[in-house]
């Protein structure tokens, strides 16, 4: 096990934990400020990738792709919370548990209908297809490193955005005490419409992003939803500050004992074993991270609730 | 004031008597023991194998109503408890060991000894976070079936015969005794779970469902009722696990996968979470929809969906909340006939307010 082998690691857990970011923010932000358990959130971000594909199947750049993604998606985000999502908030969690499972039936169905079965292919940009040198030795593919950065910029944009701005006050107001903020008169209605289209463009971003790297298919949202979920308990419902750490945690946990732990293990088990145990051991740690954290802290490491 | 449960009387109406209706009941199991025996008639046997899975399904979906529904514990990881089930059942038989007697209660034991651990540790927490946490240690144990190469890993393990109940004249390979031994479990299992939730247990279970706090102060030990109900509900889905790797003739760890899981909620949610009645029609009514959906086109998981949605906006304690709501008119059916008076007075009461 080497030094370029654990850097090149770090890497694509960054990166892996960055685009994880996208999606929890957004999840995170609904479910601490409208107090809404949305399953679909991960159908937003197959809607995305779809999207992207589509679009550059029909001749644009990648990048009008991605734009085209956001925009589309976050309009459809927006068009459900006002249609139907809004009518759950005052709602018990069961009851918006089997509603938005509901929505996943008809959002993958939907993309069904239109783009059929086959998963779509959508290519890297030819532009960023190629390896770049980090540091003698260390080659690492430069669409992974755009990946990086627009993460980072993201979460940059969004935490400014967050402790800068009136509407990010609104927003941790909203988190902190949900009651109270409607009544020293915030225009919730517009603030929880502006914060799932922010959510839904988010995963957008996210979904055509890996879009590239992954497979672009109807299920696809179903499990990184999961991994979403695991990622804003273990960060503290409804704290920015907690979906980056907990995502950053998870992404590298995730892909660090994929490739590391396997390596590990040959050291002191036989080969057999250790490809027999390491993958199942890492799937199993990030769940053993959540337990731990959940058992110290039971708020999650960053709670916004005072 | 030792005994917590000497504070509570017995309820007569409202949150905590739950009534499975009378007389029609018997109808229904009738008509349900009947069923095999239409379906040949009708040429039409093999929706035996699909009236199985239903009662497998129903009886998953009850285990899971009494945790959810009855302890307002909304548990993410029942999965977990029907594979294990499965899985115990899959393994003896590939050790040799095929008897039901045998291979049946072992899937249930080995299910609650797993809840038993998991509820210590899971109630704990509360909400969200017990969600999460149940779904956890699912996921552990959907990954750890997914390591067991030797049972197959991945591809799962082949049930090669169904289990046999030595010293009955049942076989269970042929479909129809299958699901009449399938029906007595069902109904073994909802009369259960009726006794339980009208004992004292189930009202202090219930009674923490709406207030734990005050449940605690008037000496109730919310813990050790919650944890009992949990391992119950654990050896139950175990059981429906034992069932269902007989039906399926395979167990593979797509069984504990968590949308399964969420299926099983989605099932006691839709039929209605905390009625006696809710996991047995929410099972029905899904599969049945499944079924009569995906025969009539391709897209049926978008009409599915569609459905669950308005039940969800309109029904909003599920399709078991509107049967009740034609039920309250009349005063409440009791078989003892000293509180026969009382229901009526009270009920007449109601009527004058």
């Amino acid at each position: 096990m080497d030094a370029i082998l654990i850097a090149e690691q770090a890497l694509n857990g960054l990166q892996f934990g960055l685009m994880l970011f996208l999606l929890a923010a957004g999840l995170t932000l609904v479910f601490g400020i409208m107090d809404l358990i949305n399953l679909a959130h991960g159908s937003l971000y197959m809607v995305g990738a779809y999207l992207a594909a589509a679009a550059i199947a029909a001749g644009a750049s990648f990048l009008v792709a991605v734009l085209a993604a956001i925009a589309g998606t976050a309009l459809l985000g927006m068009a459900l919370e006002v249609t139907l999502l809004r009518r759950l908030y005052q709602r018990d969690h069961l009851s918006q548990v089997l509603a938005t499972f509901a929505l996943i039936l008809m959002l993958n169905e939907g993309v069904r209908m239109i783009w059929g079965e086959q998963p779509l292919m959508l290519n890297t940009p030819a532009s960023l297809s190629g390896p770049v040198e980090l540091l003698p030795g260390l080659m690492y593919p430069a669409y992974r490193l755009l990946i990086i950065g627009v993460g980072l910029a993201v979460a940059v944009a969004l935490y400014l955005l967050v402790t800068r701005t009136r509407w990010g006050m609104w927003v941790r107001a909203g988190a902190s005490n949900r009651a109270m903020t409607t009544a020293m008169g915030v225009p919730a209605d517009r603030l929880f419409t502006a914060v799932f289209g922010v959510g839904a463009a988010l995963c957008a971003l996210a979904g055509s992003l890996l879009g590239p790297l992954l497979a672009v298919q109807v299920g696809m949202g179903e499990s990184i939803l999961i991994l979403a979920f695991v990622v804003i308990v273990i960060g503290g419902i409804g704290s920015i500050r907690g979906a980056l750490v907990g995502s950053l945690l998870v992404g590298l946990v995730d892909t660090g004992s994929r490739t590391l732990l396997p390596a590990a293990l040959r050291q002191v088990a036989s080969p057999e074993l250790a490809s027999t145990l390491g993958p199942s051991i890492a799937a199993i740690l990030i769940y053993v991270l959540m337990a731990a954290v959940l058992f110290w802290k039971p708020r999650g490491l960053f709670p916004a609730r005072g | 004031m030792n005994d917590p449960t000497s504070i509570l009387r017995r309820p007569r109406h409202g949150l905590l008597n739950h009534r499975a209706g009378g007389a029609w009941i018997w109808a229904a199991f009738i008509a349900m023991g009947a069923l095999p025996l239409l379906l040949q008639a009708l040429g039409l046997a093999f929706y035996t194998v699909v009236a199985t899975r239903i009662l497998i399904f129903a009886i998953a979906a009850a285990s899971l109503n009494l945790i959810l529904g009855f302890g307002g514990l909304v548990s993410f990881g029942h999965a977990a408890f029907v594979g294990l089930g499965a899985y115990t059942v899959g393994v003896l038989a590939d050790a040799g060991v095929v008897s039901a007697w045998i291979a049946w209660p072992a899937a249930m034991a080995v299910p609650a000894v797993a809840a038993a651990v998991i509820g210590a540790i899971s109630l704990r927490t509360r909400g969200v976070y017990f969600i999460m946490i149940t779904l956890a240690f699912a996921q552990m144990f959907h990954y750890l079936a997914v390591s067991l190469k030797a049972y197959g890993g991945d591809d799962g393990l082949p049930v090669p015969a169904r289990s046999t109940l030595t010293g009955l004249p049942v076989n269970l390979a042929d479909d129809a005794s299958f699901y009449w031994v399938a029906l007595v479990l069902f109904a073994l299992v909802f009369a259960g779970l009726r006794r339980l939730v009208n004992s004292p247990l189930g009202w202090l279970l219930q009674a923490a469902r709406e207030n734990e706090t005050r449940v605690a102060a008037t000496g109730g030990r919310v813990f050790a009722v919650q944890w009992t109900a949990f391992v119950v509900a654990g050896a139950v889905g175990g059981l429906a696990g034992a069932l269902l790797a007989n039906l399926n003739g395979l167990v593979s760890p797509h069984l504990m996968h968590w949308s399964q899981s969420g299926q099983l909620m989605v099932m006691v949610i839709l039929g209605g979470a905390g009625a006696l009645w809710g996991g047995p029609l929410g099972a029905a009514v899904f599969l049945l929809l499944e079924e009569l959906l995906s025969g009539v086109t391709i897209h049926w998981q978008f009409a599915l969906g569609a459905i669950l949605l308005v039940v969800v906006l309109f029904a909003p304690r599920g399709l078991a909340g509107l049967f009740d709501r034609f039920g309250t008119r009349r005063p409440t059916a009791s078989t003892s006939p000293a509180s026969a008076p009382t229901s009526k007075a009270s009920s007449k009461g109601a009527a004058h307010a």
